[in-house]
Parts: C-alpha cells; sequence; structure tokens
C-alpha cells in the first residue's frame, strides 16, 4: 500500500470512531468595523507601530511626494510597474534630473545579479489594505512580479484610502478571493523586513527591504 | 521515527542529568528567564481586550477540531485542488521516507544547494543531516536557524531558535565561523548575516520551506514570518519544496483568518508578522519570477496514530506559536535543549512520546509541575495539563488502564515494586481496619523512617510521621469535651 492510502486508511478507521465538527462563531472577526477615516487612521498607527513610515498626501500631489523621498533618501535608481496606473503616472511625470527609473522586464534568471545588488528601490500599487492589522495586500503580477516587493532595500507602497478594508478577513469575503481563484502568490505586507532572532533586539532590514514607505493618497 | 533515533534515545537517558546541568548554568536561567519574561509582556499587551481572546480562543479551537473532523476529506481536497494548480504532493509515513522524497527531487534537479526557510518538520526528521549525507549542502535562511547551524545546535524554542544565546555569543560564533568583526551592535550583526545569506540565495538550487496553514478550499500554502527569508526561499530557487505534518490543513480560506491573529499575538505579541505569504501555485507562464516547480511533502510520523484517540486528539490542534513554552516555569528555568527533543516546553511533552515513543521519552510527562498556565494560555485551547496527566498513567499503565490506547511505548516506565506498593496502597484505603492497623502501627514504628528517600530528599528533608494517627487525635480529642 502507498504511503498515501495508509495515511488515510488509518485516519478513516479512526479507532474511537467519527468525529462531528462543532460550530465555528466568526462573529468576533466580522464585528470589528470602522469609519473609512478611522480606517485610515488606525491603519496608520499600526502599520507605523511596526517601523513603516507613511505620509498622507493627495491624489494631485503624491508624485511630487515621491520624488522628494527618493531623492531624501539618496536612491540611485528605482524599480517600477509599466503597466500599473502608477507606474504610468510616474514615468509620463519624471524628470532626467531625478534617479533612473527600471522596469522588471525580463524574467529573474536574466537579471538577479543585478535586482540583489543594484536596484535601491522599487514603487507598486496594492490590491487592498487592512486597518485592524495595518497590513498592505498584495497579489504581484507579470507587471509586478513577487521579488519586486522584496529585494530591494526600499519599498514604496501607493495606497488609495478608499482601499482600506476593516480586516483580512473582510477582505477575503469581500473580494471573493475563493471564488475567483487564488493567484500564484498572495501577500501580507506589515512594516518592512524585520528579525529580533539576536537576543529580541529588532533589527530591520534582515532579508527584505529596510524601509517599507507607505503613501496614502487621500 | 526517524534515522537519527539512537542520537536521540541518548539525549534521553541523560534526561536528568542534561536538566541539572541547565540549572546550574547562570547564563542559560538568565537568557531564557529575560526572553520568556518579555514574551509574556509582549503577548498580555496584544490581547488588551479579555472577552475578544476568549472568543478568538473558542474560534480558533472550533476551527482547529473542524479540520480534524474531517481531515483525511480535507487531505484529498488539498491534494486536488493543489495538483489542478500544478504543485506535485507527496506523502510520507515518517521522517526517513520524508527526506527520501526530497532528496530524489535533489538528486532529479541536480541540485548541490538546498537553501532553507524555518521549518519545525524539516528539524523532526532532520533534513539537513540526511541531505550534508548524500552531498548536499542544507543551509539555513532565517537568522536565528542560521546562528543556531553555525553553532551546530538544535533549535532552542520553535519561534525563537537561538534565544538560549545572547549577543556576545552569537558575535563571537559569527566571528569565529564567517570573520565579522566581533560586535555588540545588532544592527551590524544583522546586515553581515544578510549580505552572507543574499549570495547564498542568488545560487541555490532548491527551497525549502514548512507551512503554518494549508488550505483545503482554495489549494493555497500559508506561511507565516518577519524576515523575508520565507519569500525568498519560495521565490527565488527553480524549485520549492514545501514539508508539513498532516495535522496543519484547515478547510476554509477564511479559518486562516482568527488562527493567523492567535498564531502571532500568541507567540511574540505582534499584531500581525512582517509577511503573510499565501502560495498556490508554481510560475505560470508569462510570470517573471516565481519557482517553476513546487511540491508538498505531508508527513505523518505518528500523527495518524495520535489521531486515534478522543482525548489525545487535542494534542493535533497545535498551531506552533510556542506560548505554552514561554509560560512554562520548567522551561523557563531549564531551557529548550535539556529537553533532548525537537519540540521542547509543553506541547514537546505531549507531542513527542508519540512521534519517539513513550519508552524514550518516558521522563518528559513528568517533567511538569501540572501549574496549568500552558493551558491557560494556548490560543487553542489545548488542555495540555490534562494530557500531561494521561501520558503519565499511559506510561505506567498495566493492562486494565486505556487497554488498547495505542500510544507507543505505552507502560515502559511501570515498574512491579512501584505498582506493588500503589495497589496495596489503594486496598489498605478501601478497608477501614487495615487503614487503623496501618497507620497505627507506622505511627509506632515511625523511628524506623528512612531520612533519605531517593531523589525527594535531595533538596528536601524527609517527612516525619506524627506520633498519633488523626483517628487518635480525634479521638482522644472527644474523649476531653469535644472542642474544636
Amino acid at each position: 500500500m502507498s504511503a498515501r492510502d495508509a495515511i488515510l486508511n488509518r485516519l478513516r478507521n479512526r479507532r474511537d470512531g467519527e468525529l462531528t465538527a462543532p460550530v465555528s462563531d466568526f462573529s468576533v472577526v466580522e464585528a470589528k468595523q470602522w469609519s473609512v477615516s478611522d480606517r485610515v487612521d488606525l491603519f496608520q498607527q499600526k502599520i507605523e507601530s511596526v517601523h513603516a513610515e507613511v505620509h498622507r498626501v493627495s491624489q494631485t500631489d503624491w508624485l511630487d511626494k515621491l520624488k522628494a523621498l527618493v531623492q531624501a533618501k539618496g536612491l540611485n535608481n528605482l524599480l517600477v510597474p509599466q503597466k500599473a496606473q502608477v507606474g504610468v503616472d510616474i514615468r509620463q511625470q519624471w524628470s532626467d534630473d531625478l534617479p533612473e527609473l527600471l522596469s522588471y522586464g525580463q524574467p529573474i534568471e536574466g537579471w538577479k545579479a543585478e535586482l540583489f545588488s543594484g536596484v535601491d528601490g522599487a514603487v507598486t500599487d496594492v490590491r487592498s489594505a487592512i486597518a485592524e492589522t495595518g497590513s498592505l495586500v498584495l497579489w504581484p503580477d507579470n507587471d509586478q512580479p513577487r521579488l519586486m516587493s522584496l529585494v530591494p532595500p526600499v519599498h514604496f507602497a501607493i495606497v488609495d484610502a478608499d482601499q482600506l478594508k476593516n480586516t483580512f478577513h473582510e477582505v477575503i469575503r469581500s473580494e471573493g478571493w475563493v471564488n475567483q481563484g487564488m493567484p500564484t502568490n498572495a501577500l501580507l505586507i506589515s512594516g518592512p523586513s524585520k528579525t529580533a532572532d539576536i537576543e529580541q533586539t529588532l533589527a530591520y532590514g534582515v532579508h527584505g527591504p529596510k524601509e517599507l514607505i507607505v503613501l496614502i493618497r487621500q | 521515527m526517524s534515522h537519527n533515533q539512537s542520537a536521540a534515545q541518548g539525549a534521553v537517558k541523560a534526561f536528568h542529568p542534561r536538566v541539572q546541568e541547565a540549572i546550574n548554568n547562570p547564563q542559560i536561567r538568565a537568557n531564557f528567564r529575560k526572553a520568556m519574561d518579555g514574551l509574556m509582556d509582549k503577548r498580555l499587551a496584544a490581547f488588551p481586550q479579555d472577552d475578544e481572546l476568549q472568543q478568538l480562543r473558542d474560534l480558533a479551537a472550533a476551527i482547529r477540531l473542524r479540520a480534524l473532523s474531517k481531515l483525511p476529506e480535507l487531505l484529498e481536497r488539498l491534494e486536488a485542488n493543489l495538483t489542478a494548480n500544478g504543485v506535485k504532493v507527496h506523502w510520507a509515513e515518517n521522517g526517513d521516507q520524508a527526506c527520501q522524497i526530497i532528496l530524489d527531487i535533489c538528486q532529479q534537479k541536480n541540485a548541490k544547494s538546498v537553501i532553507k526557510g524555518k521549518s519545525m518538520v524539516s528539524e523532526e526528521m532532520e533534513l539537513n543531516h540526511y541531505l550534508e549525507k548524500h552531498n548536499i549542502e542544507a543551509l539555513e535562511s532565517d537568522l536565528g536557524e542560521y546562528i543556531v547551524q553555525l553553532a551546530e545546535e538544535t533549535p532552542s524554542h520553535i519561534i525563537m531558535p537561538a534565544i538560549h544565546k545572547n549577543t556576545d555569543q552569537i558575535s563571537d560564533l559569527m566571528h569565529d565561523k564567517t570573520g565579522t568583526k566581533r560586535s555588540r551592535d545588532v544592527e551590524y550583526l544583522t546586515a553581515e548575516a544578510r549580505q552572507q545569506l543574499r549570495e547564498r540565495f542568488e545560487k541555490a538550487d532548491i527551497g525549502v520551506s514548512g507551512v503554518n496553514f494549508a488550505v483545503a478550499e482554495t489549494g493555497t500554502l500559508c506561511l507565516v514570518e518577519n524576515e523575508g527569508n520565507g519569500r525568498l526561499t519560495t521565490t527565488v530557487p527553480p524549485v520549492h519544496i514545501a514539508v508539513t505534518g498532516i495535522e496543519k490543513v484547515v478547510e476554509n480560506l477564511e479559518d486562516v483568518t482568527p488562527l493567523l491573529s492567535l498564531l502571532t499575538r500568541s507567540a511574540t505579541g505582534q499584531h500581525i508578522t512582517t509577511y503573510f505569504n499565501m502560495i498556490s501555485s508554481p510560475r505560470k507562464e508569462g510570470e517573471l519570477d516565481g519557482p517553476e516547480e513546487v511540491h508538498l511533502v505531508l508527513v505523518d510520523s505518528g500523527r495518524s496514530n495520535i489521531y486515534q484517540d478522543d482525548e489525545l486528539l487535542d494534542t493535533l490542534r497545535c498551531i506552533r506559536c510556542g506560548a505554552c513554552m514561554n509560560h512554562c516555569p520548567v522551561y523557563t528555568r531549564i531551557g529548550g535543549h535539556a529537553y533532548g527533543y525537537t519540540y521542547p516546553g509543553p506541547i514537546g511533552k505531549i507531542l513527542m512520546p508519540h512521534l519517539a515513543g513513550l519508552d524514550d521519552a518516558k521522563d518528559l510527562p513528568s517533567a511538569s509541575s501540572l501549574c496549568g498556565a500552558c493551558g491557560e494560555v494556548c490560543p487553542v485551547r489545548i488542555p495540555i495539563p490534562k494530557l500531561l496527566v494521561r501520558l503519565r498513567e499511559e506510561a505506567v499503565a498495566g493492562d486494565s488502564q486505556h487497554n488498547d490506547s495505542g500510544v507507543k511505548g505505552r507502560g515502559s516506565k511501570r515498574s512491579t515494586s512501584e505498582s506493588l506498593i500503589w495497589k496495596s496502597w489503594a486496598g489498605m484505603h478501601k478497608s477501614g481496619g487495615l487503614y487503623r492497623a496501618g497507620t497505627g502501627a507506622a505511627t509506632v514504628f515511625r523511628a524506623l523512617m528512612p531520612n533519605k528517600i531517593g531523589a525527594w530528599t535531595k533538596c528536601r528533608t524527609a517527612p516525619k510521621l506524627a506520633a498519633s494517627t488523626l483517628h487518635q487525635q480525634v479521638k482522644a480529642r472527644g474523649k476531653n469535651g469535644g472542642e474544636s
């Protein structure tokens, strides 16, 4: 008998008989609701508490803020999506005196070394965001691949205030994740990469970005 | 349970000396005391509203029980959905088989180097040793695991593997093994480790990770982490192999939301970890990164045996947050290594006897004061103290108790003389005459009580019997007028 069949057989022929499933009452999760403006405040408070940098901007001045931040942080280049609207806007309104814009234009195999050591920062949009835990929700795709929000030392995330949901549970339910089918990779990001493995002392950027900068467009 | 079982057995034989050694080591005592005090405070602060915590615990326990109640169906559903997504699913009866499956994949891919995200199941099956024996390098990438691997040790905590070391010790270790400067600057040490590991990530042939929750409904593998090494491990190498115990499956995607919330808050007091990584398929056409191949290895290793028993089943609810060890007075004093097994602390004491056998792990269920803290903080309400008592009974069980419990090594701690003493004790207490005669005789011959009674008098004085029995005293009092 295969290991699979042997294991399943043992589980099916349980000595103490069949088990019954208790009821799962999700009301404690569903009860968490905030007003739209409270959601923004809570999101900011939560994500700042884990060392992310948050700027509230408007739909018209967000690019100026981004340009200023990129310069202030002394970045030499910036990886930007090609198709997503944030990427299109950045590319249209960038100027030559600003750091060079890069594209994730080929499979990782073709430029792994460059991505790992030559890219200073990256910009992504988000699918939604979660107020309760201060989390960004990303579904990486061809335009904004998985390593874009992970390998460069600085990650800029552009969030619209109306993308904020109350809880992770609400995100899954209201966006119909189960029915539309899960992507290759779905992610919650809450702060920059961190570790406390050396004597519980927090240190940032252990493997992923050292800095997470969130622009909330209102 | 595994090819290195003999090593584990050696460790168990030395259980009491190990404990003594740990208790006498001021460094271990100080490192763990400081860390556990901090973790207890952080957990408390993460649950400001007790009613929310209790409702969440009820929900999480119900979700885990629901998953277990449908375990065979959910495993099949998980397999079917993952397979439809393009993930290859493997089944292993034990750690050896799981190691062999992973080795086969490595050999097919001509892999020379494996990079690992944190996985306790891979520790349980001693995957690193196995791969190294076959000339495949297995490198841990979680910072704590990396430190432990540099020191050629095993994790002393399931969440914080290097918690037994302080900054100076880690600085010395990294200096000796990797040539970094000696420094108490944690940022410097972390940045150095980042650089060392980044080079390895770029070159690794295969990434191996664990799984926190496997969602049957969607065929999704969920990983909880802070560092990003889990994401790198599961994204950069061309092949990703996830390995997990069969009990980690949950039914629905929404089930992970309360479990995740309880896991991170109970473990380290974080409202959420930096990354929650949900993987459902290998790289699809047109995608620019991610592994071309994803495998899941489902490992049994005694779990289906635990599953047979209504009471022991609760052991399988565990979501591996480590709160039980953070709150355990025994763990805090002796640290993780003294136990001598992959999983230390209260969860280890109720899990390892099944994985290794009670004959091997017979001392674990007794290494507890039954204070109950572990059961009180468990986010999925596992009645750990009750299970410790059950395993103590199993260890000394004769023919009558839990007759066909199926616990491996059942009765291995039973001694003829001890069971005879308890049988006489029971007999004496059942008969009034015998009881009075016995206690009466004991008071008469009380001078003969030995001053040394084994382990009891190592750090206590021997009990002394009173000159007369309680019955005699009460009787005398009644004669003197009966005042109380």
